[in-house]
């Protein structure tokens, strides 16, 4: 056994790591142990990649099976990295429609979790985007799904959190770019009204997100930064400059783990005051900036995880039907804002629907805020989930570790109809997770 | 528009010639893949295709088959600029101390069979008057150790072949790379105690590659913690050192 955690390292639990070298080893691993679950590259930050009694790591599976220039489709093995994906394609002049915070996902769990990206108010999430899966079932079947064919199982897989079974290959389509460059507007907003209208306004940019000073209060409550961005066009990029930007590896690593004391509401505060007064001077016009900091701005600080300490931190990712978004926003808020110690990482953003039976997105606003895990948050964020619930909302379970399966089971509707197909793959219950011992699994 | 330059990598589904071979072709070379396993092989000439634009083809080479050589050398459709060996076998130490066959074959994949193949296209390079040849052999091959001297020995052997290859090519416009990887997280070293902060993923291993022979570097420790450690252990005295069982 090892001891295995998510990117939040909370829970820490044991996991038999296997690595398989081919799809037949892969299928072997699955049937020889009930309670498996496909990992990619462990960036889910809770225990949704960790496999009840075994976890079958898929990153070595990373090769591209066929490319189509005409068409933009991509064949891949699910195991390649969206990084590696856009540092081969992306000087091609292709990149995938749909990118999370960070480009060290692999594809399968970009399918697994159906994630979005600053598009997905315009242009949807992961899923929209994927032609077809090859998917091994728990039952042993290898089945290849989509739209057409097997369409539940294809439906099922896109936010299924690998329940389905583990994703092999997946057919995705790539979007045609003229540069690696994203013409950025910066917008600031004095108070979470103005930065929901900025998104409101937002809305015909293709990207567009808001981080929020979390510690802000009273009637500076909710004040935002909004990023919008558009693909540049060659004639954009400044003389001299590649028509792609090398994305550098994380250049400054976090070494070691920090002192859980290091983050406090003094630190918080004053890392976001001079977070906002710098980004408040950059609004107004529009620049060119590269597509790796805009769409990935932590990933330059390898392991930036570290920054929470040994204990690890949670990061709480809920979304707030349109109609309730305003008031209960600014009620969690308020309440994060008097406990003082959510950190640097809160983003707000506008949500459409989402295209898989489990994924994430409901047309509304969604927040993510993270939190060190100490003192009594676990309390603390169970009232906010009462908040979510009472509007209609649900959490992102790519990022959950502890919600509970009341707060689960109302959030998703859908459940049965996936637990459905989920039964009619797996009759056995081969594929399990930590994830789905917590909230799917009948106890 | 001047032809583009090719690679041929023996040993090409090891992790470390996956990922040397995956180095040029994104450098646009166009790439030979051989190793015992030709339909393994197919998966990683389709994604480099895919990848890189590059041509991709895949051969049969056996590194203990010797007397296959000079077929399957001149069973290539041309001869390439750059030539990696990259087979070996690490064996069981404990097992090849009594087991004399798996001894005989531990010496042959990482010391005879390599040397041969490296020494046949040499004598080609040598007669075109360019080329460079990659041997990967091993930090192990520094100093013999209880723990894997028959290993040790043959990559030894093999890295005073190429030290020597070099020397007589150095007037010649073909040069000679030794590369000394030390722990890479590859099937090979799985399950086996690595030392992290010594250890690298194979893909370091393929750039580096890359980089030795564009730079024509003679000697390549991949990491240069290797290169210190290496100089502490062979600069122990042997009094010292026999007692050690590392």
């Amino acid at each position: 056994m090892t001891l295995v955690s998510g990117w939040g390292r909370f829970p820490v639990v044991d996991s038999d790591v296997l690595r398989p070298r081919s799809f037949d080893a892969v299928g072997e691993a699955v049937a020889a142990a009930s309670g498996s679950v496909a990992r990619g590259n462990g960036r889910a930050y809770g225990d949704a990649g960790i496999g009840a009694r075994r976890t079958i790591a898929m990153t070595g599976f990373d090769r591209v099976r066929s490319f189509d220039p005409a068409t933009g489709y991509i064949r891949l093995e699910a195991g390649m990295l969206l990084s590696d994906l856009i540092d081969t394609f992306g000087p091609r002049g292709f990149l995938p429609f749909v990118v999370p915070g960070t480009r060290f996902v692999s594809v399968g769990g970009a399918i697994a979790a159906d994630v979005h990206g600053k598009n997905h108010h315009c242009e949807g999430g992961f899923g929209r985007y994927v032609g077809s899966i090859l998917l091994r079932t728990g039952q042993g079947e290898t089945i290849e799904a989509s739209r057409a064919e097997n369409a539940d199982a294809f439906f099922a897989t896109i936010g299924g959190m690998g329940l389905t079974g583990v994703i092999l290959e997946a057919t995705i389509r790539l979007r045609p770019v003229e540069t690696g460059w994203i013409r950025e507007r910066v917008i600031s907003a004095v108070d979470l009204d103005a930065a929901m209208r900025a998104l409101d306004a937002g809305d015909s940019a293709t990207y567009s997100v808001a981080w929020i000073d979390c510690a802000a209060a009273g009637g500076n409550l909710g004040r935002s930064l909004i990023y919008l961005g558009e693909h540049a066009g060659a004639d954009e990029v400044a003389g001299g400059a590649e028509r792609f930007p090398v994305g550098k590896d994380p250049g400054l690593a976090m070494p070691i783990d920090l002192p859980s004391m290091t983050l406090n509401r003094y630190s918080i505060r004053a890392f976001n005051e001079l977070y906002y007064r710098m980004g408040a001077r950059r609004a107004g016009g529009s620049h060119v900036v590269s597509l790796f900091p805009y769409f990935f701005p932590l990933d330059s600080i390898g392991g930036w995880n570290r920054i929470y300490g040994k204990r690890g931190f949670l990061q709480h990712q809920c979304v707030i039907p349109e109609q309730s978004a305003r008031d209960v926003l600014g009620e969690i808020l308020a309440r994060v804002s008097k406990r003082g110690d959510a950190s640097f990482l809160a983003v707000l953003k506008k949500l459409g629907y989402g295209d898989g039976i489990l994924s994430f997105p409901l047309p509304g606003y969604t927040l993510a805020l993270d939190f060190p895990l100490r003192g009594d948050i676990l309390n603390f964020l169970d009232e906010i989930d009462r908040l979510v619930v009472a509007a209609g909302g649900r959490l992102y379970l790519a990022k959950d570790a502890r919600q509970s399966r009341a707060t689960f089971e109302a959030g998703y509707p859908a459940l049965q109809r996936f637990n459905a197909i989920r039964k009619s793959l797996d009759p056995a219950g081969n594929i399990r997770s930590k994830l789905s011992q917590r909230l799917f699994d009948e106890v | 528009m001047t032809p583009r330059k090719s690679v041929l990598v023996l040993g090409g589904s090891s992790d470390i010639g996956r990922t040397a071979a995956r180095a040029f072709a994104k450098a646009g070379y166009d790439v030979a893949l051989a190793g015992r396993d030709v339909a393994a092989l197919k998966p990683d000439a389709a994604d480099m295709r895919a990848r890189y634009n590059v041509d991709v083809g895949v051969f049969k080479f056996d590194v203990l088959d010797t007397a296959s050589f000079e077929g399957f050398a001149g069973g290539l459709p041309a001869l390439p600029d750059v030539v990696i060996s990259i087979v070996g076998l690490l064996g069981a130490q404990e097992r090849a101390q009594s087991d004399l066959a798996h001894a005989t074959t531990i010496m042959r994949s990482n010391y005879e069979g390599p040397s041969l193949i490296l020494g046949l296209f040499a004598e080609k390079f040598l007669g075109r008057g360019n080329g460079t040849l990659v041997g990967v052999s091993s930090v192990a091959g520094d100093r013999g150790r209880a723990s894997n001297y028959v290993y040790g020995s043959a990559k030894a052997g093999f890295s005073a072949f190429l030290s020597g290859l070099r020397a007589r090519a150095s007037r010649s416009g073909v040069h000679v790379v030794t590369v000394k990887p030390g722990f890479v997280r590859t099937k090979m070293t799985e399950g086996m105690k690595l030392i992290g902060p010594l250890t690298v993923e194979a893909d370091v291993v393929g750039d580096a590659i890359l980089k030795a022979v564009e730079k024509k570097t003679d000697v390549v420790y991949v990491s240069g913690k290797w290169r210190l450690v290496m100089l502490i252990i062979k600069t122990l005295p042997e009094a010292v050192f026999k007692k050690l069982r590392f």
